[in-house]
């Protein structure tokens, strides 16, 4: 009841050095000019990306994985992409949308930032939405995973997932892998509904059954008694969302209720799972079962150097949010080398719809009709690799798009 | 049968971890009429001391507990000391400032120091799982909490009821006046009390980070638990919020399973209805002090 008093927060801290703001100050005058028209292209030398993460509240690990992959990503290729100067200014909006909108509202109009980055939650993308549209500057949108974010703004593209990949991939799984009864338990709001809806559709038309369905409170101290409910209603398995954090509790009072003795499976979107606590989630999570885009042991070369890069980096290992953030950089850089460095936002979009690559999460690219990400989603189980947990990759749905847009 | 009989387990066991982490501001509240919006700190300090020492240093978790109370309990006595009692004179409205701006405090240090991510105590074999008895299913670790809060508030009571110590607390809260003229030391007494309700709250973080979760926001995600047990139980004393607490963990255990839909409402209609009724509290006084 109280945070809501706190003043909005404004400090920046900026990840170049301060030394160059004041020919940055310049240049993006000269940029703001050129966006109008008025001014030739190329005639700025910096580019600023304006970020905007949770980095403080409950969502905080989001953010702080995102500006890791950034800084990662800027130190092994360098911070210049097509003659240019990428400068990163990061905010922290708490996960509120309030914040987020005064955020982006001051990295437009103050920073002139040339794109606007991050999004921990959904509604924190989509209060930010009608600014780039306003702005006409590309938002790349790095974690919020609702289906109808991309269509808000024609600015808008995803690099991290929509929750109607995984689980609809997993209701599909589900239904072909002897399971017939499930039971559900989803945290109550949107990505959580959206998770619910999009299993229900794939698992009951492939012969499934929902036996039970309860939604719990996001903000929920003990998950005794939704268990215990999961545990009479005797199904084959639950399928499970709640937010990343939540997921280690969620399975150790699973285990304690012995739900798993009781031979009822767990299956979910893979944010119950994430690489960021499963090592700390204890033995019970041992055989999960998540449909997921990313694992930090992907078998990949390029996924193993970025693991080893990221550990060495910051001392723990990377989980879906941080490759979400590496891929947004990523195709930052990819869109201004396309453009020459131009940065017109309405040519950057251009550029970034069907940029393909291959990302330490495997093959992926951008669907250039909806700009939301076209990814491999992975069936892992989990299981313990050198003494530490891990979400092992044992059947892959290959470039799978977004299914949960409203205009098909 | 069996199904009424287990909710009614895993309720008792809540509210008792609900009681020992809020009858330290019961006493605060209640006897030393102080507005402590920060006793969840209190409560996270001694979750994390907890953790560190099983976990990182290999500490068996029974060796623990103990740390995690004395710690809590060393933190309130400073903070009493240098921080605290120039606040007991002052308007309930800048206790309540200068709490919540400590509670802010301690989340971004505990933030700092340990970072934002949930973290859990290992716990022994011994304390996993669940035994039937008679077909109803008993958690080992929420048997624990019963145990070990069951005795202490047992404790609590024997000392407050027959103790000098009891005594002489009972005297400072009535008339602190009268009981200093009779030689009570009575900021002795109240620094004892607070550092005691401190470490309180330090093992019920270190209990309830198996069950809560815990992590740099518990103090506030909380805080309105606390303050539910208290205005509920009435602070005048132990035995309100103990029942208020057992009835609230019961409560919302059986609405989450019964009615899941309506889960989250029910223990704030139980609020709501029980201060319509009976505005001190169940047991409180009708004139507080």
């Amino acid at each position: 009841m109280f945070e809501r008093k706190q003043l909005p927060h404004t400090a920046a801290s900026k990840v170049t050095s301060k030394a160059a703001s004041k020919a940055a100050w310049a240049a993006a005058i000269v940029a703001m000019a050129g966006l109008a028209g008025l001014a030739p292209a190329r005639a700025a030398d910096s580019v600023k990306v304006g970020l905007i993460l949770p980095m403080t509240g409950g969502q905080a690990s989001t953010g702080k994985q995102i500006e890791n992959a950034i800084k990662l990503y800027m130190q092994q290729k360098g911070d210049t992409v097509a003659g240019k100067k990428v400068e990163i200014i990061v905010k922290d909006d708490a996960a509120i949308p309030d914040k987020t909108k005064t955020a982006a509202q001051e990295l437009i109009v103050n920073d002139k930032v040339n794109f606007i980055a991050g999004f921990g939650v959904t509604p924190a993308a989509l209060a930010a939405a009608p600014l780039a549209t306003q702005a006409k500057i590309p938002e790349v949108v790095m974690a919020a995973g609702t289906s109808i974010i991309t269509e808000r703004s024609p600015y808008i593209v995803r690099t991290s997932f929509t929750l109607a990949q995984s689980s609809t991939i997993i209701g599909d799984w589900a239904a072909k892998n002897g399971i017939k009864k499930v039971a559900t338990l989803t945290s109550d709001y949107a990505p959580g509904n959206d998770a619910l809806n999009f299993f229900k559709q794939h698992f009951t038309a492939g012969g499934g059954e929902v036996v039970e369905e309860v939604k719990v409170p996001l903000q929920n101290p003990d998950f005794a008694p939704f268990l215990q409910r999961m545990k009479d209603a005797k199904p084959d398995a639950i399928f499970v969302f709640v937010p990343a954090g939540q997921g280690g509790n969620f399975m150790k009072q699973y285990a304690e209720r012995g739900l798993d003795k009781a031979g009822i499976k767990v299956i979910g979107p893979g944010d119950v799972t994430d690489d960021d606590l499963l090592n700390n989630m204890g033995d019970a999570v041992l055989g999960t079962v998540t449909a997921h885009l990313y694992s930090a042991a992907h078998p990949s070369q390029m996924n193993k150097d970025f693991v080893a890069a990221y550990k060495k980096a910051f001392g723990n290992r990377p989980g879906f949010m941080a490759v979400g953030g590496y891929d947004g950089i990523h195709l930052i850089y990819e869109a201004l080398k396309k453009t020459g460095g131009d940065t017109n936002g309405d040519k950057l979009i251009e550029a970034m719809k069907g940029q393909k690559w291959e990302s330490p999460r495997g093959p992926i690219s951008i669907d250039p009709e909806t700009r939301d990400i076209v990814q491999n989603i992975y069936i892992r189980k989990v299981e313990k690799v050198d003494g530490e947990l891990y979400n092992v990759e044992f059947a892959t749905f290959e470039a799978v798009k977004d299914l949960g847009k409203t205009k098909k | 049968m069996t199904a009424i009989l287990t909710n009614l387990f895993d309720g008792v066991a809540y509210g008792m971890l609900l009681f020992v982490l809020a009858c330290g501001l019961a006493v605060t509240l209640g006897l030393m009429n102080f507005v402590n919006l920060a006793h969840g700190a209190f409560a996270m300090a001694g979750g994390y001391v907890c953790m560190v020492l099983v976990n990182r240093m290999g500490w068996p978790f029974f060796a623990a507990l103990p740390l995690a109370f004395v710690f809590a309990a060393a933190i309130g006595i400073v903070l009493e000391r240098t921080l605290y009692r120039h606040l007991y004179a002052r308007s309930h409205l800048d206790q309540v400032l200068f709490t919540i701006g400590l509670t802010f405090m301690s989340v971004a240090a505990v933030d700092y120091i340990q970072g934002s991510s949930r973290v859990f105590i290992n716990l022994p074999a011994a304390l996993q799982g669940q035994f039937d008895l008679f077909g109803v299913g008993i958690g080992r670790y929420r048997l624990m909490i019963i145990v070990i809060c069951g005795l202490l508030t047992i404790a609590l009571q024997m000392v407050l009821a027959k103790t000098r110590f009891g005594s002489r607390l009972r005297a400072a809260v009535d008339d602190p006046r009268a009981a200093s003229g009779l030689g009570i030391n009575v900021p002795q007494v109240f620094a004892f009390t607070f550092a005691f309700g401190c470490g309180l709250a330090g093992l019920g973080g270190a209990l309830s980070a198996e069950i809560l979760g815990l992590d740099p926001y518990f103090p506030l995600k909380f805080m309105i638990y606390f303050l539910i047990v208290v205005t509920v139980g009435g602070s005048s004393s132990i035995t309100g919020p103990f029942l208020a607490s057992l009835l609230l963990g019961i409560g919302d255990v059986a609405g989450k399973y019964y009615v899941p839909k309506m889960g989250p409402f029910v223990i704030y209609t139980m609020m709501i209805v029980i201060l319509i009724w009976r505005p001190n509290g169940l047991f409180g006084r009708t004139a507080a002090r």
